[in-house]
């Protein structure tokens, strides 16, 4: 094991921690320095998130790729739990890179929304920072128990969150169901990683949870091998990739194990629902790419062309259900059920085109549905409804709240000059190249390529996409205003406003400037393409 | 077989016991001695010596380097002084130190000198019960300890529900140790052998007969499950969780349980040995196939009758007796391991197990004591609003639910984590699907209580009292708990797997 500490990735995963820590031994009344150790622990994780998201050399990973090997930048790897074969190695490749990035955005942009949390802030602020951390534990992560470790403790002050500050209807309910949800699919994917660590332990005689280990097992074809002598047609990649990528898919909002997420949005306070949906889903995407597609191809080859319909199912089905709601923040709920649909049908293509489209998409998803929830918390918090029907002519007065609002709704429309074009555009012309390899011919696949077809359907979807935003457009910030009904509409704070800059500002600059992150996926790409057969 | 003649060996070996033995005797001459005022503080002199005596195990007891079974093999073969018994001396010293801390917050038992010389006694049988290795020790330490747990669950002979608990732990107790009983004595008669090794040698080579061997293993086993309570010999464990004083629910549910567990892993491997550990040339007969079967269903029922069980449960107390039931599964899972996995994973995965178990207990049972003094009440409804009243408490129950649950970063993740990973490697994957589900249906109800101490109002705000020695109780499980979860993970589990190697020492 070679030894090599940075601390940048350590330092944004501590960060946090040691925030959350302080906060906890303050005193209760001293909340407005909580906000100021909350804002300034997630400021700290946000410039080293840019120092790393800058700093990653392209190029680099490339040579390093291209030569077969497996490139990780911002490398720490000390040792943890040894006798097991687990160190303490955190990496970004130029999949994760990005994925940092939007954490450290969500968290900072998370707390200065929630400044005027007022109920027992100094566990409010520490939870949401031990979240924070959590998720940005499995993004880093490059041994696979770390990974696990960070999935699990993302979990628990997330239930937190939610049960005790989120909406007083249905909190109870949405918490428990979204934890339990959320387990159950970790602990089978849990199963899964220990079975390849045996695999690979018992075929190269090296037990590690380390990824690059993992990997070079799997490019070795230890995992294309029977997984039990009594079946010797079943490989072990070919039955433990369902389970895995299923597993980690049920926080990706893989139909048909989506359900607990509206509720769990809706039920979640602001903040909370912009790292759930912003982030928080798109760790069980990444989890399901690394860990399933990455380290079993035979796998994702065999299983991913039927996957493929699920996630087709996300897009479609997700939509028309967000167009029949009449609660705003549950229109937003369906709508990152149909978006992160496209994400998981951009792996599915297995080319390169979409998948980098697929992690475009997990950026641009991220900020948009962070902006989308933080604008429903503006406005359920002025007006104390989200009924569609009854609000009306807010943009009258929460200017800046319709603004925003209406610049995410392009990005969700797929509008050229925003990040919604630069990432769904590749996934759809990804989808309609198909796989970049040639598919097994017994299999569906390989009788005829329906890629096409899905391609056009799901395009489709994004016409319900413009229908749904702009029928809330219409409703919520046009149209008349009720005076009576909402006598007393308050501006929003300069702190609303400053993160509304923020995750505005990401939107258009990925939207007219693409190449900023659009190499770095690429490079993060080319690898699992190339393990594909493409 | 030789076994070593070395008298400093020999004192070493059995250290804890005899400085054990005397602290009993401190404290009950202080119980004589003292005044009343000062004999309140008498649960500091059982609690610190205790864990005083845990150091000393720690620091001082380290067994005999050469690993030989005739070097660690003292006193006659009555002992084996190796880490296995090192561990889980620790644990149990720790839950009975802890346990004694604890006893403090209940008014009636403070001080009563008398109260915590049988705890310790109680301690010496569990401590004894991890280095026993020979059939007549064995069931010495196994008396030592429960005749004490006897007398301490219905020690408040005045509380109708402690009176009921003592006298049904020895009802379904003296039948299980008698079954156990025949069952030794079925082995000694069967081989005339008493040292477990010995007679472990007999038994895989000498081709005896069959039907009275499995019976003999049957009957052993149910006076183990019984210890351990695993389903179905748990009948007694939610009454009498629920009756006897809590501090004793905890030694219970910690000291007890780990000596139970310490011992089937010894005793299952030596007597009933698996066929390669002895060298396949001589061994004839393997009985291993058959105790793993008994295990894994003893796993399967435990975990899962356990959990549902204790998804209807109202009282705090009786909750966590279906808990402790459910985790005899999970850790009955890695038993199960131990006889085809060679490598030790299942043996250490155990022991940690059982480690972050005793301080996780301590910790949730602490928390529980100090909540029913200020309400009066174990129900889980009036934990309402424990969090508003107690934050520092709250969040400790927290992390003790948590680490029961499995979830990071208490150790019972790694735990868990490290369960999974042994039956995974024994084969036992469906197993291991089976206690996932388990784990799920677990994380629920211990969500429950958490729930209700962070969401519901309660309708006091005062804060709950914390006297001293239950701060240190706190601060010992919580900072375990922690901290074994996350950077001590390594030490901790390398004693264990150290551990775990010595077990496979049979020749």
């Amino acid at each position: 094991m070679v030894i090599t500490f940075s601390g940048v990735l350590t330092g944004i995963l501590l960060t946090p921690v040691i925030g959350a820590l302080v906060i906890l031994l303050l005193k209760k009344e001293a909340k407005e320095q909580m906000r100021v150790i909350a804002a300034v622990t997630t400021g700290i994780a946000l410039l080293l998130a840019l120092f790393v998201f800058f700093g990653y050399s392209v190029d680099d990973a490339n040579a390093v790729n291209g030569d077969g090997g497996t490139y990780f930048a911002f490398e720490d790897h000390v040792k943890w739990i040894e006798s097991v074969g687990i160190s303490w190695h955190l990496g970004v490749d130029g999949i994760s890179a990005p994925m940092v990035l939007l954490t450290a955005l969500a968290g900072f942009t998370g707390v200065l929304i929630s400044w005027g949390i007022e109920d027992r802030t100094r566990e409010f602020m520490a939870f949401f920072l031990l979240l924070v951390a959590g998720v940005f534990g499995v993004f880093m992560a490059v041994d696979l128990f770390v990974l696990f470790f960070f999935y699990e403790l993302a979990i628990f002050p997330m239930y937190f969150l939610i049960v005790i500050w989120g909406w007083a209807q249905t909190r109870q309910y949405a918490a428990m169901k979204l934890t339990l949800y959320i387990l159950v699919g970790s602990v089978v994917a849990l199963i899964g990683i220990i079975a390849l660590y045996f695999k690979a332990g018992n075929a190269t005689g090296v037990y590690s949870f380390d990824f690059v280990d993992l990997h070079a097992a799997a490019k070795a074809g230890v995992f294309d091998t029977p997984f039990s002598p009594a079946w010797s047609a079943v490989t072990t990649a070919k039955l433990w990739f369902p389970l895995v990528f299923l597993g980690f898919g049920v926080l990706a909002g893989v139909w048909p194990f989506h359900n607990w997420s509206p509720d769990g949005h809706v039920a979640a306070p602001t903040a909370v629902s912009m790292i759930h949906a912003g982030v928080l889903m798109k760790l069980g995407a990444f989890a399901a790419l690394r860990v399933g597609v990455q380290l079993m191809p035979e796998g994702a080859r065999v299983h991913l062309p039927w996957i493929v319909f699920l996630t087709l199912i996300n897009v479609v089905y997700g939509a028309l259900i967000a167009m029949r709601q009449r609660d705003f923040k549950y229109v937003i709920g369906f709508s990152s059920v149909s978006h992160m649909g496209l994400v998981s049908m951009g792996f599915a293509t297995m080319n390169v085109t979409g998948m980098t489209g697929a992690g475009l998409q997990m950026f641009s998803h991220g900020i948009m549905t962070a902006l989308f929830f933080a604008c429903v918390g503006m406005v359920y918090d002025r007006a104390h409804t989200r009924d569609i029907p009854s609000l009306g002519g807010f943009a009258q007065k929460l200017p800046w709240v319709a603004v925003a609002f209406i610049i995410g709704g392009f990005v969700s429309m797929g509008m050229p000059g925003l990040s919604g074009f630069v990432a769904e555009f590749p996934i759809f012309v990804g989808l309609w190249d198909g796989p970049a390899f040639d598919p097994d011919p017994n299999w569906l696949a390989g009788t005829f390529n329906y890629y096409g077809l899905i391609a056009v359907i799901a395009a489709l979807g994004i016409i319900v996409t413009a229908a749904y935003v702009l029928r809330i457009v219409g409703q919520v910030f046009f149209g008349e205003f009720n005076a009576e009904r909402f006598p007393h509409i308050s501006a929003i704070t300069v702190y609303d406003k400053i993160a509304l800059i923020i995750l505005v500002f990401w939107l258009v600059l990925l939207g007219v400037y693409p190449r900023l992150m659009a190499p770095m996926i690429e490079s993060g790409v080319r690898p699992i393409v190339s393990m594909l057969g493409g | 077989m030789d076994f070593s003649t070395d008298a400093q060996a020999s004192v070493i070996a059995i250290l804890p016991e005899i400085l054990m033995a005397a602290l009993a005797v401190v404290v009950l001459a202080f119980d004589l001695l003292w005044r009343r005022a000062q004999r309140h503080d008498i649960g500091y002199v059982a609690g610190f010596g205790l864990l005083g005596i845990a150091a000393i195990v720690f620091l001082v007891g380290i067994p005999p380097q050469s690993g030989e079974l005739s070097d660690q093999l003292v006193l006659g073969g009555m002992v084996r002084h190796d880490d296995m018994a090192q561990i889980f001396r620790v644990m149990v010293l720790l839950a009975g130190g802890i346990g004694a801390l604890i006893t403090m917050g209940i008014p009636r038992l403070r001080a009563r000198g008398d109260f915590y010389a049988i705890l310790i006694v109680s301690i010496i049988g569990a401590s004894l019960a991890s280095a026993a290795a020979d059939l007549i020790m064995v069931f010495l330490a196994l008396e030592t300890l429960s005749i004490t747990l006897y007398m301490l669950a219905g020690y408040l002979r005045d509380d109708d529900a402690s009176a009921e608990a003592g006298l049904k732990y020895f009802l379904f107790g003296a039948f299980a140790s008698a079954m156990t009983l025949y069952g030794l004595s079925l082995v000694y008669g069967l081989t005339g052998k008493t040292n477990i090794y010995e007679l472990g040698r007999l038994v895989a080579t000498n081709g005896l007969n069959e039907p009275p061997v499995i019976i003999a293993l049957g009957l052993v086993m149910v006076g183990f499950a019984f210890k351990i309570s695993a389903v179905p010999f748990h009948f007694w464990t939610p009454d009498v969780y629920e009756g006897a004083p809590t501090s004793i629910t905890a030694v219970l549910s910690t000291a007890s349980k780990a000596a139970g567990i310490g011992l089937l892993l010894r005793f299952l491997l030596a007597v009933f040995p698996p066929a390669e550990l002895l060298g396949a040339a001589e061994a004839v007969a393997d009985y291993s196939g058959l105790w793993v079967q008994l295990v894994v269903v003893l796993s399967v029922v435990s975990m899962t009758l356990g959990n549902l069980l204790a998804l209807v449960q109202t009282n705090i107390k009786r909750l966590l007796a279906y808990s402790t039931i459910a985790h005899a599964g999970y850790v009955l899972m890695g038993v199960a391991a131990i006889s085809t996995d060679k490598s030790g994973d299942g043996a250490a995965a155990v022991a940690f197990y059982m480690f972050m178990y005793v301080l996780s207990n301590m910790l949730a049972f602490a928390v529980v004591i100090l909540f029913t003094r200020a309400t009066g009440s174990e129900q889980i409804r009036d934990l309402a609003g424990f969090s508003r009243r107690s934050p520092w408490l709250g969040l400790a129950m927290t992390l003790a639910l948590l680490s029961l649950a499995g979830i990071p970063p208490a150790a019972g993740f790694v735990g868990k984590f490290l369960l999974f990973r042994a039956a995974v490697d024994a084969g036992l994957v469906w197993l291991a699907l089976v206690a996932v589900a388990n784990v799920i249906v677990g994380l629920y109800y211990y969500l429950i209580i958490v729930k209700v101490m962070y969401m519901e109002d309660s309708p006091s705000e005062e804060p709950v009292p914390v006297d001293l020695p239950f701060k240190w109780a706190l601060a010992i499980s919580a900072a375990g708990v922690l901290l074994f979860g996350t950077i001590l993970v390594t030490p901790l589990l390398d004693w264990a797997t150290d551990a775990a190697h010595a077990l496979y020492v049979l020749l």
